[in-house]
């Protein structure tokens, strides 16, 4: 760097009082760099804060990766051998089937480091009774340790504490509204197929969303593996991974690696998806057009500013300057109102940034990632050198026995 | 020492966008030497080929046949890098509207010729350019933007400028042509006093009929060509 920076010295001083000698036009197309830089820097910290905020509501309730049981088809046989069927599978119903081997293959899963955390789960139809009324919910047999990993259900819990044993179990507020439980209240759990059991309310969470508040309540794994009839068995393994954007590949890993039918997070919620995808698309052309009117405000500059030099460029050849000085001296030019317009912007993406999580609607927190600034400062110096290319071309081209006349 | 050829003309043609309709031959067959120590003058009127000349001289054009041999280097077949190369080590440069880097200090545009070959100029050079800049009598005025500089002044820091990477060829165009009568006369004096002391070729395009007799060699040239 410095070996480059003493090659460039004399470029860089000519650059910087070249700019210098015309504050103006300096100070105005880095006013325009700066907005530019600002805007995406902000617009980019904005996505990243809604889509953050989508995705973590969306996956704070849910595991990334669940994996259960094969499904059952019913195959038909082929009626001869020169007689095809299109079709040899059918649907057919799915009664709860049980993993059996399950602590195998949540001890193979532990040791991928890329899985952050594996927790099995017992689930299944069930009633639930208090007095007179009833509710029907869906009864999910957790170890209370592993499954907190998943979903984070302990900094949910609205009434009570998170605490699961055979007498304690935890309900969502909607379930317990509707049957008027309190923290400490008894209730009788009743399987299809007529096991009972008596619990007590230790926990009420809420997770903000309906379909979860209303119909789960959470219990301890032995005990739902003898409601559901399924002793030693469980009916999945819900998995948690390190990066979420390739729950797809996972998925298909462990799917290959287990033989369980495994549904990943992105399938579904493929309509979320698309959304935080073409939103994100929208972000990119904004930025790409942004960029491009802030790339095109400098060409503009530059060009104006390489005629206005055009006798310098005539004086400083016919001191000895090589093409290829002048062409860096324009260049450099270029990268030095980039790099100081983006450094403003960077001041100003900020700003905004704070103004936005200060006193805008609060629906959500925006942060700026340092990689974003970082990049943007690159980016408006990529871009600086990129637009001054031509003009400094230019520039460079000149006939020197001809600039020097040039009034 | 002082009969070294420091410039060497051969049959050296210029012709303007030759191979068109328009094509104008400005320079015929210009045979000249120019050797160390030598302060000519080069005379004539508007248009007979001076400028073209000094430029060719001073390779910022290219001949359009013949030859050019600085310090005995053949340069017609030169490409743009090794001709600047040449002309940063060997050339000094006048020029009638001096031309200098409105946006850096005198100092700096004295040592510009050195900082563009170098970078940072070092101690020495510092001391030649503060020395140079004494001679031409504005050692004060160092700092000083040169866009702040009159014009005998700013012509002054040119001719120091010209003189700093210490050419063995020194060209002025017309040097003096934007002066008045005693600035120029201190000028031109300048130019005698730094051709005596560094035994630099110097050529001097000017009309002044005054000061071209004050030069022990004149050229005068009509039409193109070299005629005494």
């Amino acid at each position: 760097m410095s070996l480059l920076s003493a090659r460039l010295w004399i470029e860089q001083r000519i650059a910087w009082r070249f700019m210098a000698e015309n504050p103006l036009q300096t100070l105005l197309i880095s006013i325009a760099i700066a907005v530019g830089t600002a805007v995406i820097i902000f617009i980019t910290a904005l996505m990243n804060g809604l889509q953050q905020n989508t995705v973590n509501k969306t996956l704070g309730s849910q595991a990334h990766i669940k994996l259960e049981s094969t499904r059952l088809y019913n195959r038909m046989p082929a009626v001869s051998l020169d007689q095809h069927r299109i079709l040899l599978e059918t649907q057919r119903a799915q009664p709860l089937q049980r993993i059996d081997s399950w602590q195998a293959v949540m001890q193979a899963l532990d040791a991928i480091p890329s899985l952050t955390a594996v927790s099995p789960i017992v689930s299944g139809p069930a009633l639930v009774q208090r007095g007179r009324a009833s509710a029907s919910v869906i009864i999910n047999g957790i170890d209370a340790q592993r499954y907190q990993k998943i979903v984070d259900l302990p900094s949910n819990i609205q009434l009570g504490s998170y605490r699961i044993s055979s007498q304690d179990v935890l309900i969502g507020s909607e379930l317990a509204k509707d049957l008027g439980l309190q923290a400490g209240d008894k209730l009788r759990i009743q399987a299809v197929d007529g096991r009972t059991a008596l619990v007590r309310v230790s926990g009420v969470f809420s997770m903000g969303v309906q379909e979860l508040d209303s119909r789960q309540i959470y219990i301890d794994l032995k005990q739902a593996q003898t409601l559901l009839n399924l002793v030693g068995g469980i009916t999945g393994l819900e998995v948690k991974i390190d990066d979420i954007f390739t729950a797809r590949e996972w998925g298909a890993r462990l799917e290959r690696l287990t033989g369980l039918h495994v549904k990943n997070w992105m399938d579904n919620n493929s309509q979320l998806l698309n959304a935080l995808r073409s939103q994100k698309m929208t972000t990119q052309m904004i930025r790409l057009f942004v960029g491009l009117a802030v790339a095109l405000g400098i060409a503009s500059v530059m060009a104006v500013s390489v005629v206005q030099r055009t006798r310098e460029v005539g004086i400083l050849r016919a001191m000895g300057s090589t093409r290829d000085q002048i062409l860096r001296v324009f260049l450099i030019q270029g990268a030095m109102l980039g790099a100081i317009g983006a450094v403003f912007g960077m001041a100003g993406g900020y700003v905004l940034v704070h103004l936005f999580n200060g006193f805008g609607a609060r629906l959500f927190f925006v942060s700026v990632h340092p990689e974003v600034t970082i990049t943007a400062l690159f980016i408006a110096i990529c871009t600086g050198i990129l637009a001054a290319a031509l003009p400094a071309r230019r520039a460079s081209r000149y006939d020197p026995a001809e600039a020097i006349r040039y009034v | 020492m002082s009969n070294e050829v420091v410039l060497e003309l051969r049959q050296l043609c210029k012709v303007f966008e030759p191979d068109t309709p328009r094509a104008l031959q400005v320079l015929f067959d210009i045979d000249l030497q120019l050797r160390a120590g030598e302060l000519t003058a080069l005379v004539g009127p508007s248009g007979s080929g001076k400028s073209t000349l000094l430029n060719l001289m001073g390779l910022l054009d290219t001949p359009s046949k013949g030859e050019l041999l600085i310090q005995g280097q053949a340069t017609a077949a030169l490409d743009d890098t090794r001709r600047t190369a040449l002309r940063a080590h060997h050339i000094g440069f006048v020029f009638q509207f001096h031309h200098l880097i409105g946006a850096f200090n005198v100092l700096d545009n004295v040592l510009m010729p050195l900082m563009l070959q170098q970078g940072k100029p070092n101690q020495e050079q510092l001391e030649y350019a503060h020395y140079l800049l004494e001679a031409v009598g504005l050692a004060d005025l160092a700092q000083r933007s040169a866009k702040a500089l009159s014009g005998g002044q700013q012509q002054r820091v040119a001719i120091a400028r010209a003189l700093v990477n210490r050419p063995a060829l020194l060209l002025a165009d017309e040097p003096t042509g934007n002066l008045d009568t005693q600035t120029a006369d201190e000028v031109f004096t300048l130019f005698e006093q730094f051709n005596r002391e560094t035994g630099c070729a110097t050529l001097i395009v000017t009309h002044d009929p005054l000061l071209s007799a004050r030069c022990p060699r004149t050229i005068s040239m009509l039409d193109g060509r070299i005629v005494s």
